[in-house]
C-alpha cells in the first residue's frame, strides 16, 4: 500500500491521445488542459422524472445532483469551452419536465464560455432553451470527439454512450465503479449522470474497441485508480 | 381459558359423532373447545404442541357450519392462510378425506400462484366453501375489485403456523389484511394455529385486532422429548462449522433408525453434511438432500419419495422447519448450534408426529462453542422455556404496499383507513404522520419536490376518496405484489468456458443441465476456477452470463474450496446468549461438559480469565507482527459483523491502523498494526471509549452511508414499497445497464431527503435485520462500566475459536479506495519488479 501512495500518487495524471493531453477528473469529466476545454458524458439529466411518467416515482433530485457534481468540475477547471458528450438529455421530453431551478443551474454554467451539445442517441435533438451550440461530433486536434463509438475510427477518439465500469476484487471484497477506458487511441468516458448504470468492461460491447488493450481508470473516493486489465472481473 | 379438561356443550353434530369413532377416536377437548368459541363467534388462538390435532381442531367448526341443514349456500365460507404454498396444497389433501368419509357436500379449493388465470377467475365468480392460500394471494384477494361481494359472507379465516408468520414482514402484510377483512366481512372470526410461543398475547392481538384481542386455548403436555448431545468419540474442534467430525456417528445413527431429518443452518452445511454422508455410506442407504435453492422439481421429488417411506434420512434447512406431514420421522439431528430454544423444539417436533410419544433428538455441535450452546439450550427446552421473537413493528414499506392495494379495490377514505390499519397490532402505535407520508409516498412519490403530481398513481375523486389513476397502475401493483425480496437469483447451470488470451473475456459455452439457483452477491464473491459444493456435487466456477451462473463438474477428488460459511440467517437468541454466559462464568456447570470442553475452560481461566455473566472480556496481544484485539459479547453474528464495521472505523481513528476483522456468533477479533496492549497500558486508547454508545451516533451514519449491507436493506424496502419493480425472469436479457440501480437511489435520497419515508423503512429495518443495530445498543448499554481487559502474550484458548475464523470469512472495512490502491499496486509491483 505505501507502494502505491508514494510511487504514483497525484491528484490527476496526464496522458497522451494522439497529441492532445488528457486528464482524467475524479468528477468522471475528461480535462483538455491544452484546449482548456472540460468534456462530460452521458448526464442522462431528467432520467427521473422519465421514470415517474411510468409511474417508478425515483428522486426528483437526480438533474440537481448531476448538475451540481458538474458545476465542482467546472468550478476546479474554469474551462473556455464545456463539450457535453451525447444523452446529456434522457429523452426528446426532457425540457418540458426540467426545472427552472435546474434551468438557470445550467445557464449560469454556461456563461462566460462556450458551450457544446454533442448529440446522442437518447437525445438526437437538443431545445435551444438549454442554450449553447449543437453538433453531431466535433474534431480536436485530430481527434474525434463523439457520442458513440465507432469501431470504424482508425485515428483517435473521444466517445461515451457505453457507460463503462470496472470490477475488481481485493481481499475477498468485489468492487464496481464508474470508469475511464484507456487505449493509446481512444478514451470512452464514464457517464456522469446520478441515475446512469454502469457497463462492465468485460462485456463484450467493448471487444472491437479495444482489441490492444486497455487500462481501466476507475473512481475511487479520494483519486482514480489505475486498474490493470488482467484485475478486471466481469459481473 | 387453558386445557379445558369438561367436555364443552358442543355435541358433534352425529355424522362426525360417527366418523370420530369409526376411527376409535374422540374428539379431543380443545376441538370442541374451538368449537363452542366458532359458535359463540369469538376469535381464538390455539396454541398446541405438534400432533395435538392442530389442524382438524381449526377446521372443526367450519366443516360443522357447511353442513348444518337448511344452510343455504352464501359464497366463501373459510379461509385458511399458511406460509407456503406446499403446505396449503397438503392440508387440503388431509382435509378431503375426512369430508369424503363423512360424506360431507363441501367444495374444498387451493389458490396459489400456480392456479390457472381460468381458475382463478372461476373461483371469484363461484367461489368453494373453504379456500386454502398464501399470504400474497390474500393480498390480491383483497385487493380485488369484486372484493367487498367476494368477501361479504366470509365467517372464519384459520392461519396456520402463526407463530412463524407474524416474525416477518409477510405477518405486516397479513396483518393488514385481516383488518381489511374484519371490514369487509361483519361475521367474521379467526382462528389461530402455532406452536407453544413466549408472548400468546402477542399472537391474541394478532388474531382478533390490537384492541380486540383473541380468546386462547391452550394445550399443554404431550411427551416430553428426549434430546441429546452427541458425544463424539473424536477430538471436538475449536472451530468450524462443517461437523465434518461426527458424520461418522451420524451415520450410525441414521442407520439405526427408519427416517431421519438431519437439520443444518444454511446450505453451505448441507451440501458439506450431505456429501460427506455419502461419502462413507457402504450401505448406499437413501439420503436425500433438501434445501430452497435446489430446483424445485428435485424439492417435490424428495418430498414425495420421504411421504412414501423410501427415504432413511434427509438433509435439510429451514425450507422443512414448517409443519409439513412429511412421514414417520423417527429421529431429528440438529447438526450445529440450535441458535434458539423455541427454534430447536419446532425442528425436534418433526420427529414422531403423535402427541402422546416422545421425539427423539440427537443435537451435532460443531465445536466447542456450538457445545456450550447446545447444552444451554438443553437446560431451556428441559424448563419448556420459550425464546421466540418480540412481535414486530410493522413496516412501512409494507404498509405502502397495502395502501396501492387497497387504492386499487374499491378506494378509500384517508381517515378511515387509518383507523382500519391501527387495529392491525403490529400498526397500532402508527403515528398518523407516518400513515400519510405513505399515501403520499405511494400517492406521488412523497418527496419535499412535489415534482410528480401529474404522473400521480393515487387520485382523490369527488367524495375525497383515493383511487388508482389508471389500469396500469393496478397492472404494476398486482406483479409486484409480496414482501419476500429474494436476492436476485442466477440459475446453475453446467457448461465450460474455454480459456481466452489473458485479459480477454472467456467464451462460455452453455447448454447444459438446470441444478438450481445461488444467489447473485454468493456468485459474486468467486471467480472463475474457484470450487464448491453444490446439489451434493463438486462444481468449478466458470463465470456468469446473463442471469445463469455456468459451471463445469470439477475433476473426481477435487477439494471444494467452500469460499465463505454463511453463518445462516438467525443469529443466537439473547436467551441461550445469556445462558451461555452463564455457563462461562459457573465452574460448577462445567462437570456436566464433556472433558475436552471443561478442561478448555480451565485452560482459560488459568491463562486469561472468564467474564462474568454482566462483563466484556476484552483480550489484547500480539502475533506475527500484528496486534489483536478479541472481544466475547456474544451476541450473534450480525450484531457482531455491525460492531466490527464501527470498531475498526474508531481504532482507525485511534491510529491504531486496523487491518480487518473477523466474527461468530460468540465474539469478535481485530488485528493491525498498532500495539492495543500498549495503547491501552499508557492509556491511549480507551476500551469504555471504545465501546462507548455513542458509537451509533455519527459513525454508524457515517458507515451506514457506504454499507452495502444497508443498501442491501434499502433495496428489498424500495421493492417492497413500490418505488422500483421487480425483476422477472427473462427481463435481464436486454442487459443489466438498463435496470435502475438502487445503490445509485439511495446515494441521491440520502443526500437530498434523508428525512424520506423509504429511508425511514430502511433505517427501521436495520436495526433488527442485517445489521442487528437495536440488539448491538443493547449490549453497549449491557456492558458499559462492565468491560475487562487482559492483556496476554499470545491468543487465549477462547480466542482460538474466534481466531480460527480468519481465512474463512474474514470481513474488512468498507473503505472502497484502500481497496482500489492496493488493485492498483499489484500492477506497480509487477512494473518495479
Amino acid at each position: 500500500m505505501t507502494v502505491a501512495t508514494n510511487a504514483v500518487s497525484r491528484m490527476s495524471e496526464a496522458f497522451m491521445l494522439g497529441r492532445l493531453a488528457i486528464v482524467p477528473d475524479l468528477s468522471g469529466a475528461l480535462w483538455l488542459p491544452d484546449e482548456s476545454t472540460l468534456v462530460v458524458a452521458d448526464l442522462h439529466l431528467e432520467k427521473g422524472s422519465a421514470y415517474a411518467a411510468r409511474g417508478v416515482f425515483l428522486p426528483p433530485y437526480d438533474s440537481t445532483a448531476t448538475l451540481a457534481a458538474l458545476a465542482a468540475a467546472v468550478l476546479r477547471h474554469a474551462p473556455a469551452r464545456v463539450i457535453a458528450l451525447g444523452d446529456s438529455f434522457h429523452d426528446r421530453q426532457a425540457h418540458t419536465r426540467i426545472s427552472l431551478e435546474s434551468v438557470s443551474a445550467l445557464r449560469q454554467l454556461q456563461t462566460g464560455r462556450d458551450w457544446l451539445w454533442v448529440t446522442g442517441n437518447h437525445d438526437p435533438q437538443i431545445s435551444t432553451e438549454m442554450g449553447g451550440e449543437t453538433t453531431a461530433m466535433i474534431s480536436i486536434a485530430g481527434i474525434a470527439l463523439r457520442h458513440e463509438p465507432d469501431e470504424q475510427e482508425t485515428g483517435f477518439e473521444i466517445a461515451g454512450h457505453l457507460h463503462p465500469a470496472a470490477k475488481v476484487r481485493m481481499r475477498g471484497r468485489a468492487l464496481r465503479r464508474r470508469c475511464f477506458a484507456l487505449s493509446p487511441r481512444r478514451c470512452v468516458m464514464p457517464a456522469m449522470g446520478a441515475y446512469a448504470g454502469g457497463l462492465n468492461l468485460r462485456d463484450r460491447a467493448f471487444r472491437p474497441l479495444f482489441r490492444e488493450g486497455l487500462s481501466a481508470h476507475m473512481l475511487g473516493d479520494s483519486r482514480l485508480f489505475r486498474i490493470d486489465e488482467r484485475l478486471l472481473l466481469p459481473d | 381459558m387453558t386445557a379445558p379438561t369438561a367436555v364443552p356443550n358442543a355435541v358433534l353434530p352425529p355424522a362426525f359423532e360417527a366418523w370420530f369413532a369409526s376411527r376409535g377416536w374422540n374428539a379431543r377437548p380443545h376441538q370442541l373447545a374451538l368449537l363452542e368459541e366458532a359458535r359463540a363467534g369469538r376469535s381464538t388462538l390455539l396454541v398446541a404442541p405438534t400432533g395435538a390435532g392442530k389442524t382438524l381442531a381449526g377446521f372443526l367448526p367450519s366443516l360443522v357450519e357447511l353442513t348444518e341443514p337448511g344452510r343455504e349456500r352464501e359464497g366463501l365460507h373459510t379461509l385458511y392462510v399458511s406460509p407456503l404454498k406446499a403446505l396449503a396444497v397438503d392440508i387440503a389433501r388431509n382435509l378431503e378425506m375426512p369430508v369424503a368419509e363423512m360424506g360431507l357436500a363441501i367444495k374444498i379449493e387451493t389458490r396459489t400462484g400456480d392456479t390457472p388465470a381460468a381458475k382463478r377467475a372461476r373461483q371469484i365468480a363461484r367461489p368453494p366453501d373453504i379456500l386454502l392460500t398464501t399470504p400474497e394471494q390474500l393480498a390480491l384477494l383483497v385487493s380485488h375489485r369484486d372484493a367487498k361481494p367476494f368477501f361479504a359472507g366470509l365467517r372464519r379465516i384459520v392461519l396456520d403456523e402463526l407463530h412463524a408468520l407474524v416474525t416477518s414482514k409477510r405477518g405486516d402484510l397479513l396483518s393488514l389484511d385481516l383488518a381489511r377483512l374484519r371490514g369487509l366481512a361483519p361475521n367474521l372470526s379467526a382462528v389461530g394455529l402455532s406452536a407453544t410461543v413466549r408472548e400468546p398475547a402477542d399472537l391474541q392481538r394478532f388474531l382478533g385486532g390490537a384492541e380486540t384481542p383473541a380468546g386462547l386455548v391452550t394445550v399443554t403436555g404431550g411427551a416430553s422429548a428426549r434430546i441429546g448431545i452427541l458425544q463424539t468419540a473424536s477430538r471436538l474442534p475449536l472451530a468450524g462449522h462443517t461437523t465434518g467430525h461426527a458424520m461418522g456417528e451420524i451415520y450410525n445413527a441414521i442407520r439405526a433408525h427408519k427416517l431421519t431429518l438431519v437439520f443444518v443452518n444454511t446450505r453451505m452445511q448441507a451440501e458439506f453434511a450431505f456429501q460427506a454422508l455419502w461419502n462413507i455410506n457402504d450401505d448406499n442407504l437413501p439420503i436425500a438432500l433438501h434445501h430452497g435453492s435446489l430446483d424445485a422439481g428435485q424439492r417435490r421429488k424428495v418430498e414425495a419419495a420421504m411421504a412414501a417411506g423410501r427415504l432413511k434420512a434427509v438433509v435439510c434447512t429451514a425450507t422443512l422447519d414448517l409443519g409439513i406431514d412429511w412421514g414417520d420421522v423417527d429421529l431429528v439431528v440438529n447438526i450445529g448450534a440450535p441458535k434458539g430454544a423455541s427454534r430447536l423444539m419446532q425442528r425436534i417436533g418433526r420427529s414422531n408426529h403423535r402427541m402422546d410419544e416422545p421425539s427423539k433428538a440427537l443435537l451435532v455441535p460443531s465445536n466447542r462453542f456450538e457445545l456450550l450452546e447446545c447444552r444451554a439450550a438443553l437446560d431451556a427446552v428441559a424448563e419448556a422455556a420459550q425464546d421466540t421473537a418480540d412481535a414486530r413493528t410493522g413496516g412501512l414499506d409494507v404498509l405502502a404496499q397495502h395502501v396501492l392495494g387497497v387504492a386499487c379495490s374499491d378506494g378509500f377514505d384517508a381517515d378511515a383507513l387509518y383507523e382500519e390499519v391501527c387495529t392491525a397490532s403490529p400498526y397500532a402505535g402508527l403515528p398518523r404522520a407516518d400513515f400519510d407520508a405513505v399515501v403520499n409516498f405511494v400517492a406521488t412519490g412523497g418527496y419535499a419536490l412535489r415534482s410528480y403530481e401529474r404522473f400521480a398513481k393515487l387520485r382523490q375523486d369527488k367524495i375525497g376518496h383515493w383511487r388508482a389513476s389508471n389500469a396500469q397502475v393496478i397492472q404494476q401493483y398486482r406483479m409486484n405484489v409480496g414482501t419476500i425480496v429474494e436476492s436476485t437469483m442466477l440459475k446453475v447451470r453446467l457448461g465450460r468456458a474455454r480459456a481466452g488470451k489473458p485479459g480477454q473475456p472467456s467464451m462460455i459455452t452453455r447448454g447444459g443441465r438446470v441444478l438450481g439457483e445461488v444467489e447473485e452477491y454468493f456468485a459474486e464473491t468467486m471467480t472463475p476456477g474457484d470450487t464448491f459444493i453444490f446439489a451434493g456435487e463438486v462444481l468449478r466456477f466458470e463465470g456468469i452470463t446473463e442471469n445463469e451462473a455456468i459451471c463445469s463438474r470439477a475433476a473426481p477428488g477435487t477439494d471444494p474450496k467452500i469460499p465463505s460459511y454463511n453463518g445462516g440467517r438467525f443469529p443466537l437468541s439473547t436467551f441461550l446468549a445469556a445462558r451461555v454466559r452463564t455457563i462461562l462464568a459457573s465452574p460448577r456447570e462445567w462437570a456436566s461438559l464433556p472433558d475436552e470442553v471443561s478442561s478448555w475452560l480451565h485452560a482459560q481461566k488459568r491463562k486469561s480469565r472468564l467474564p462474568k455473566p454482566g462483563e466484556l472480556l476484552v483480550e489484547t496481544f500480539p502475533r506475527g507482527g500484528r496486534f489483536y484485539l478479541v472481544a466475547y459479547p456474544f451476541e450473534g453474528r450480525l450484531a457482531h459483523q455491525t460492531l466490527g464495521m464501527l470498531l475498526t472505523r474508531r481504532l482507525e481513528r485511534s491510529r491504531m491502523r486496523p487491518l480487518g476483522f473477523v466474527c461468530n456468533d460468540y465474539g469478535i477479533a481485530v488485528w493491525g498494526l498498532g500495539d492495543m496492549s500498549a495503547a491501552i497500558s499508557r492509556s491511549a486508547l480507551s476500551l469504555d471509549d471504545l465501546f462507548a454508545q455513542d458509537m451509533l451516533g455519527d459513525d454508524l451514519e457515517e458507515w451506514l452511508a457506504e454499507s452495502a449491507l444497508m443498501k442491501r436493506t434499502f433495496r428489498s424496502c424500495a421493492i417492497i414499497g413500490g418505488l422500483i419493480e421487480r425483476r422477472f425472469p427473462g427481463q435481464e436479457k436486454s442487459g443489466r445497464q438498463v435496470t435502475i440501480s438502487t445503490d445509485l437511489v439511495y446515494d441521491v435520497l440520502r443526500r437530498h431527503e434523508p428525512d424520506h419515508v423509504l429511508l425511514k423503512a430502511a433505517r427501521a429495518d436495520a436495526a433488527t435485520g442485517l445489521l442487528d443495530i437495536q440488539r448491538l445498543g443493547q449490549m453497549l448499554t449491557r456492558i458499559s462500566g462492565h468491560i475487562v481487559h487482559q492483556p496476554l502474550d499470545h491468543v487465549s484458548p477462547l480466542g482460538v475459536s474466534v481466531m480460527l475464523e480468519i481465512g474463512r470469512e474474514a470481513v474488512y472495512g468498507e473503505a472502497a479506495d484502500e481497496i482500489l490502491a492496493e488493485a492498483e499496486a499489484m500492477l506497480i509491483e509487477e512494473a518495479m519488479a
